[in-house]
């Protein structure tokens, strides 16, 4: 809200990517509107399944959208050709989700980081390029001596080091981060998330991070999204909400996070009925119908768009919709 | 004594190949009486699951190896059983419920057929028709329509399918269930509701639980006692107010505790523990946790910690010897 007069990073108006399938047509992300703004962390959450990921990949053109318009800096993407684009991608790169099968196992720590390099000439020379990769090692805390270790021989958490130095060697202005901590354990998740932020103060990077950890993307991001079957429903600064909730889907989904305190033990969980409805030739209507407690006719009829409700707070529901109104529908 | 369904005493399991010998479990002892319900919790590699496989006996022959201690389970030692007699315990008195539902489930057969078997193994009756009956009554029991018996696994969704496998643990009404991170694979909302069931049955069967888990926020929710594990070795166990209310902590229970994002307070840094879990191939000679903690002293490097005993509290660490600098 405070960058109201600064220009986002990257910005993607009606993005739509579907894939076909022996059925039909999947709708994986369904036209979805967003702004990130430099400097800033916008979270992605929602189930698995709602298009998170492919939403991510979408965005660096990794999968070609259907769709839409993806404008980075000021530019329109979705159209450039093979060598703009790679030029592009140095800015904007990612962070992969499982460290263990993201990196080549027959490479050694140091030629991992060192191909993004080798591939885009950013030196001329060798000696310019691994004297890079070993900066890159001390600023994501990777000691000199695993230079020369194969993946294997590191663990999940110095793993996932690897790939966030590999993301940053191109200096890039914008990383997607997809999932980076769901594989690592509760401590080391901590020591990468710290990793994370502090390199974002000091390198001024923009995150898209990908989640579906809730309490995490509370920590780190200043925007959060939240997507249900490919599109999103709800958008809104961090703590906004988590203090104020309005889509049913959001409410629910912040209440079934377990929290780890005795006196929220018999607190009694808002539980989804039922099971995502299938993302593919969806019927026109919210996708979230068949789930929601509070669904009316028009509910099934007509898919609500995206509403401002002050302070950057953005809903897709017909319910907030006629409450706001007055003119109550059920 | 009559109440105690489960006692561990002094457990240590080893895992030996030609080039190293890995202690993953170093003299673990804990008790759960009928009904209660246990967390286990701990990182990956601290010896949890292996802890659940040596209750039924499940751990791989040829290359694990229990060195010491006892598993007496209703006053039988469930090591000195024949296999034979395990397996009669398995599955109709301990049933476990199994990390990854994907791959607990047979996907050549109907979770029907799947149900049916644990049934037939394990009753004397083996009319067909009673175990068709009692296979639909799981089934509806964990909320899943009984027609959907003669269904594959892939017909079904993530939680549908821990479902399946929460319906096969409890087939023959065990006395104690292990659940070995059971909602890990499932979206929060869906665990939720996974949660939510598993309480209900619970409460409504009476059944032991032993929850393997690394989510604290499970923990709070659902267990009566706690067992915290750190390479091997239980460091603090006590009721889920010790450890949650407390004010006394192992070091380690405290570095987990603030690792986790706080989802009411606003911190700008999280307070992780520094370092790694040792390589259990080589776990140091004195405590543990010694390499990674704060408030390590000369003692801690050269001999084990001692316990601390408070009430029903325990926490091993030379902390709160006595005479200790606590």
């Amino acid at each position: 809200m405070n960058n109201q007069n600064t220009k986002p990073l990257l910005e993607t108006k009606d993005l739509c990517k579907y894939f076909k399938v022996s059925r039909g047509m999947l709708h994986a992300v369904d036209n979805v509107n967003l702004k990130i703004f430099p400097g800033k962390t916008l979270g992605v959450v929602g189930e698995s399944g709602c298009g998170k990921s492919t939403l991510g990949r979408t965005i660096l053109r990794l999968l070609e959208p259907t769709s839409g318009e993806i404008i980075f800096e000021g530019k329109n993407i979705e159209n450039y050709n093979k060598s703009m684009m790679k030029k592009t991608r140095q800015d904007m790169q990612m962070i992969f989700q499982d460290p263990y099968s993201s990196i080549d196992p027959r490479m050694t720590v140091e030629d991992i980081i060192a191909e993004y390099m080798i591939i885009n000439r950013t030196y001329s020379n060798r000696g310019e390029i691994y004297k890079r990769v070993s900066q890159l090692m001390d600023t994501v805390g990777l000691a000199k001596r695993l230079k020369d270790a194969y993946p294997h021989e590191l663990d999940g958490g110095r793993r996932q080091r690897i790939g966030v130095a590999r993301a940053l060697s191109l200096n890039p202005k914008f990383i997607v981060c997809d999932e980076p901590v769901s594989a690592l354990d509760v401590s080391i998740q901590a020591q990468i998330l710290n990793l994370l932020m502090d390199l974002q103060e000091s390198l001024s990077l923009t995150y898209m991070f990908v989640t579906h950890n809730l309490s995490v993307v509370k920590h780190i991001s200043d925007d959060i999204m939240v997507m249900y079957l490919g599109q999103c429903v709800e958008r809104a600064p961090s703590d906004e909400l988590f203090t104020n909730p309005m889509h049913p889907y959001t409410k629910a989904l912040l209440s079934a996070i377990p929290v780890p305190k005795l006196s929220m033990r018999n607190k009694e969980i808002e539980t989804i009925k039922g099971e995502v409805t299938s993302p593919i030739n969806p019927k026109p209507g919210c996708r979230f119908a068949a789930r929601c407690q509070f669904v009316c006719d028009v509910c099934r009829e007509k898919s609500p768009r995206l509403v401002d409700y002050g302070n950057s707070h953005f809903a897709a529901c017909f319910m907030i919709e006629s409450m706001r109104n007055g003119n109550k529908v059920i | 004594m009559t109440n105690n369904l489960l006692r561990i005493k002094d457990l240590s399991v080893i895992y030996k190949t030609d080039l190293e010998t890995v202690y993953a479990i170093n003299g673990v002892s804990l008790s759960l009486n009928k009904g209660e319900t246990l967390g286990l919790v701990g990182e990956t590699g601290a010896g949890k699951t292996t802890l659940a496989l040596s209750l039924l006996r499940l751990l791989p022959e040829r290359t694990s190896k229990i060195t010491c201690g006892e598993i007496m389970f209703k006053d039988k030692n469930i090591l000195e059983m024949s296999a034979e007699e395990v397996r009669s315990i398995r599955g109709a008195q301990i049933a476990m419920i199994f990390q990854d539902p994907m791959t607990a489930l047979n996907p050549v057969l109907t979770i029907g057929q799947q149900i049916g078997e644990a049934i037939e193994l394990h009753s004397e009756d083996t009319n067909k028709e009673k175990i068709e009956k009692r296979v639909e009554e799981v089934l509806s029991l964990v909320g899943i329509e009984p027609v959907r018996k003669k269904d594959y696994p892939h017909q079904f969704s993530g939680g549908m399918k821990q479902r399946v496998v929460i319906a096969m643990a409890l087939a023959c009404e065990p006395d104690l269930i292990v659940a070995d991170e059971p909602t890990t694979a499932l979206d929060v909302t869906i665990q939720a509701q996974v949660l939510k069931m598993m309480r209900d049955l619970r409460d409504r069967l009476g059944t032991a639980m032993i929850m393997i888990t690394h989510d604290l926020g499970i923990v709070a929710q659902i267990c009566d006692n706690v067992a915290v594990m750190y390479a091997g070795n239980i460091v603090e166990s006590g009721t889920a107010e010790d450890i949650f209310e407390g004010d006394e902590h192992h070091p380690y229970t405290i570095g987990l505790f603030n690792s986790i994002p706080d989802l009411e307070n606003k911190t700008s840094r999280l307070k992780p523990i520094p370092g790694l879990m040792p390589d259990p191939t080589e776990i140091p000679i004195g405590c543990s946790f010694a390499p990674r903690c704060v408030h390590c002293m000369e003692i801690c490097k050269t001999g084990k910690p001692t316990q601390y005993v408070n009430g029903s509290h325990s926490i091993v660490c030379n902390l709160f010897a006595e005479g200790g600098a606590k």
